[in-house]
């Protein structure tokens, strides 16, 4: 296939200014290039990036719909899968999902997926793009717990159908993860916002501040309501449980990022939570959100910021393009190196860490090689610790207390459909997966509105 | 009808301390001994932690009361009735550990002592209840009849004796067991080295000691770890695995080190506000 066409690539803001600001760093495909990029060697497709999809996006006819610049066509079809693809678009790991099964990925030049469907999903935000369906009252009422990606699609999904729904959210704002997690630079917070706006126009209550499990159990609510969704995510940190972990400057990724993005302590003190950040920053962890911890600690004025990670460059579990993204803004990486200690020269402020070298050997029963420590020991010196090796299931539900079958890991245990171990209450996204995906976690939840909707109306 | 999070009352009890009622319906029908909730004043504000102190279920309110010792609080006090604060979330944490027929001392001081009236009023019920209350002199005494009203017997000391004894909570608390009094269990709130303090009074006693902790707190629902406390030698949550906790495990040092953590960013940001407040 020597004769393939280059890859459309989106623009993006130069490094040294990027760094300087929380402004989004890529700008999306013109018009002329999603139709491009829609179109470049479409006489090899064999539609098998469908398959890598986790929603079974009907991808080539997405991408026929742009190359003929039918956009909100293309809009209204893809909705059908991912309902919102001006976020999927932008955070879903495409090099392992469906690009990794474009034909022409094999010649590293799959088509932009991501990018296309990210064009779409703006051009409909921008446009205005309403619904056409007039929604007819059900009379049922379903109760929402949580308001992350799999709480959104439920609520989103039988508003339509007629269902009257409360959603109940701890926090200060909706969203999840996507408003406390991923940083404004690689998902703008005003994308958020119109789409639960849009939850709201559906008739979503939306009820802030409200934690399941204390102010109200999942029992009252199952009274309450003909059924119960919970999507109350894995956002509990795990920690690193070395000597020091407590020292001043040491931050769980959860606390750095939420501090900086939901409370905006970047913009302190015009926003009063304040954030330290200090010269040189090490993030211990390799995915996700050590990329969003690293890159924001580089934005708030850390002149040095360090991956240290376990394993190696190509065992990086974060999305791809942000590691590359990460890179040309000058973030360095450690590899094959396992913190033992964290060091203090006054016994208040973190001033090191003391690492234990690590290699990585075959492994028989695991795909992914081992990693074992080499006895060998080394140092680096930092002022300001950030940990991201991990989540536990959100702890606020009290899960264990409401008759819930969980695994041994907390997680709740769903079957194929999302129906837990109570009649009429249903889980999905990162409380029964762990650590999942946005989409995975969009996934599960079309999947618990469709059983549902299905159980309710056998009923 | 009211609005949600809408302040219904403010008093000034003692200089820089005020009590607020709330419109919080949600909070009010669930709230236990012990719990608190998360404010924010404003949507640039800061999430809080402040304990649940009196509520009623059946006319939607609760009660705070707040201690103006920076930014956030300040703010706080200077909410007037009628305004809504724009979150208010809870009830967080765990209710207060029960007890039956047992001998119960309670020491609070200062803004701890609103603290332990809840507490103080879900044990009298089925304990005998002492409470020692301490303040830094007698203009500062706030919550006195409260305490009285579900206490059996009330302590007063003050640091300088211008009110009951001179003295710490924590030189009444030793002068109270060394006198021969039998207690089952005590619980303290304050100040974290006046907790501490207690804490290593009643240790010898090895009676069960409860302090409810104060750390600083970001979510208050598990999934920040900024209030993470060391109890045994493990790490915790203050929000989700206490407030309350063993006080002879808690890892004084640490909880003290930790409060400290902001003072450069909480001066600027007391300084800023102030300044605005005056022009
Ligand atoms: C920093 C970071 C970066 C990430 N980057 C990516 C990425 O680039 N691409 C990708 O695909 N995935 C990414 N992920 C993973 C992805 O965000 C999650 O898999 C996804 O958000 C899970 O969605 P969810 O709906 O299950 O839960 P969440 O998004 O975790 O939402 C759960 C919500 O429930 C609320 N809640 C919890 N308990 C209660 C309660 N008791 N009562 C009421 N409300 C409650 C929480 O406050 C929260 O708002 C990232 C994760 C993190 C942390
Ligand atoms: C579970 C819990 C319950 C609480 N209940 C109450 C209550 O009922 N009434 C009340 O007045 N306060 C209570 N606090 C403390 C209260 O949350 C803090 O005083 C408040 O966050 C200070 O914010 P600020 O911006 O006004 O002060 P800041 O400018 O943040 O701090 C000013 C001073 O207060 C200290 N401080 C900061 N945060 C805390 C903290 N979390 N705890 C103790 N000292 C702190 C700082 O070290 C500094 O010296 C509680 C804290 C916790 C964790
Ligand atoms: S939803 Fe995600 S995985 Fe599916 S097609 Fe879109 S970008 Fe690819």
């Amino acid at each position: 296939m020597k004769q393939l066409t280059e890859r459309e690539r989106m623009a993006k803001r130069l490094p040294t200014y990027r760094i300087r600001d929380f402004d989004e760093v890529e700008l999306g495909f013109t018009e002329d290039q999603a139709i491009r990029e829609a179109s470049r060697d479409i006489r090899f497709c064999k539609a098998s990036c469908m398959l890598g999809c986790p929603v079974g996006v009907n991808i080539p006819e997405m991408l026929r719909l742009v190359a003929e610049g039918n956009y909100e066509e293309a809009y209204r079809r893809l909705i059908k899968k991912s309902p919102f693809p001006a976020i999927t678009g932008r955070v879903c790991p495409q090099e392992r999902q469906c690009e990794m099964f474009c034909v022409l990925a094999k010649a590293g030049k799959p088509i932009s997926i991501g990018a296309i469907e990210r064009f779409v999903g703006d051009w409909a935000l921008a446009n205005n793009v309403k619904e056409e369906a007039t929604i007819k009252p059900n009379g049922l009422k379903v109760a929402v717990v949580g308001s992350g990606p799999a709480s959104i699609v439920v609520a989103s999904d039988l508003a339509r159908l007629g269902y009257s729904i409360d959603m109940f959210e701890e926090s200060h704002m909706a969203g999840g993860v996507l408003v406390y997690g991923i940083p404004e630079f690689r998902l703008p917070k005003e994308i958020v916002r119109k789409e639960v706006h849009r939850l709201k126009e559906l008739g979503v209550n939306i009820r802030l501040g409200v934690p399941v499990g204390t102010a109200i159990t999942i029992g009252e609510l199952a009274r309450e309501y003909d059924a119960v969704f919970l999507g109350v995510g894995a956002g509990h940190p795990k920690f690193l449980n070395v000597p020091g972990e407590n020292l001043l400057n040491v931050y769980t990724a959860n606390e750095f990022l939420t501090r900086a993005n939901l409370m905006k302590g970047y913009r302190f003190p015009e926003y009063d939570t304040p954030l330290h950040v200090g010269k040189r920053v090490a993030v211990i962890g390799a995915g996700n959100t050590a990329m969003d911890s690293v890159r924001t600690a580089k934005r708030l004025g850390a002149e040095e910021a360090i991956v240290v990670y376990r394993r190696s460059r190509q065992e990086i579990p974060a999305r791809a393009e942000e590691v590359l993204n990460a890179e040309e803004e000058g973030i360095k990486f450690e590899f094959l190196l396992e913190p033992i200690e964290l060091l203090s020269n006054d016994k208040r402020t973190v001033s090191g860490i003391k690492l234990m070298k690590m290699k990585l050997i075959e492994s028989s029963n695991c795909e992914r090689k081992a990693v074992v420590p080499t006895g060998d020991t080394t140092k680096l010196d930092v002022d300001t610790v950030i940990t991201a090796v991990g989540f536990n299931p959100n702890p606020s539900l009290k899960i264990g207390t409401n008759g819930l079958d969980t695994d041994d890991m907390g997680r709740i245990k769903v079957d194929g459909q999302g129906r837990t171990s109570l009649k009429g209450v249903y889980a999905g996204g990162d409380i029964v997966t762990g650590e999942g995906t946005v989409i995975e976690a969009m996934g599960w939840g079309r999947r618990a509105s469709t059983a549902i909707n299905e159980d309710l109306s056998v009923r | 009808m009211f609005k949600v999070n809408e302040i219904l009352m403010k008093r000034q009890l003692a200089s820089g301390v005020k009590e607020i009622i709330i419109f919080a319906p949600m909070v009010s029908r669930a709230a236990k001994a012990g719990q608190f909730i998360t404010i924010m004043t404003d949507e640039k504000g800061e999430r809080v932690p402040m304990t649940l102190v009196d509520w009623s279920a059946t006319e939607g309110w609760i009660k705070i009361v707040i201690s103006e010792v920076g930014l956030t609080t300040l703010k706080l006090g200077s909410k007037e009735v009628g305004e809504t604060l724009y979150y208010l979330a809870g009830p967080f944490g765990n209710p207060v550990s029960e007890l039956n027929s047992s001998t119960i001392i309670l020491v609070g001081g200062g803004v701890g002592v609103p603290a332990i009236y809840p507490i103080a009023r879900s044990l009298s019920r089925n304990n005998t209840v002492i409470s020692i209350i301490g303040y830094k002199n007698a203009n500062s005494i706030l919550y006195e009849r409260e305490i009285g009203e579900v206490s059996d017997e009330v302590i007063i000391a003050t640091d300088d004796g211008s009110k009951g004894q001179k003295g710490f909570t924590s030189d009444a608390l030793r002068e109270l067991l060394d006198s021969g009094r039998k207690a089952d269990a005590v619980w303290v709130i304050g100040p974290a080295m006046m907790m501490k303090a207690c804490s290593e009074v009643t240790r010898p006693y090895a009676i069960k000691t409860f302090a409810s902790l104060n750390s600083i707190t970001v979510c208050g629902s598990g999934m920040c770890g900024a209030c993470r406390v060391s109890v045994g030698g493990k790490t915790k949550y203050t929000c989700m695995d206490g407030p309350e906790f063993d006080a002879h495990e808690v890892n004084w040092d640490e909880l003290i080190l930790r409060l400290g953590a902001y003072k450069e960013e909480e001066k600027r940001a007391l300084g800023r506000y102030i300044l605005r407040s005056a022009n």
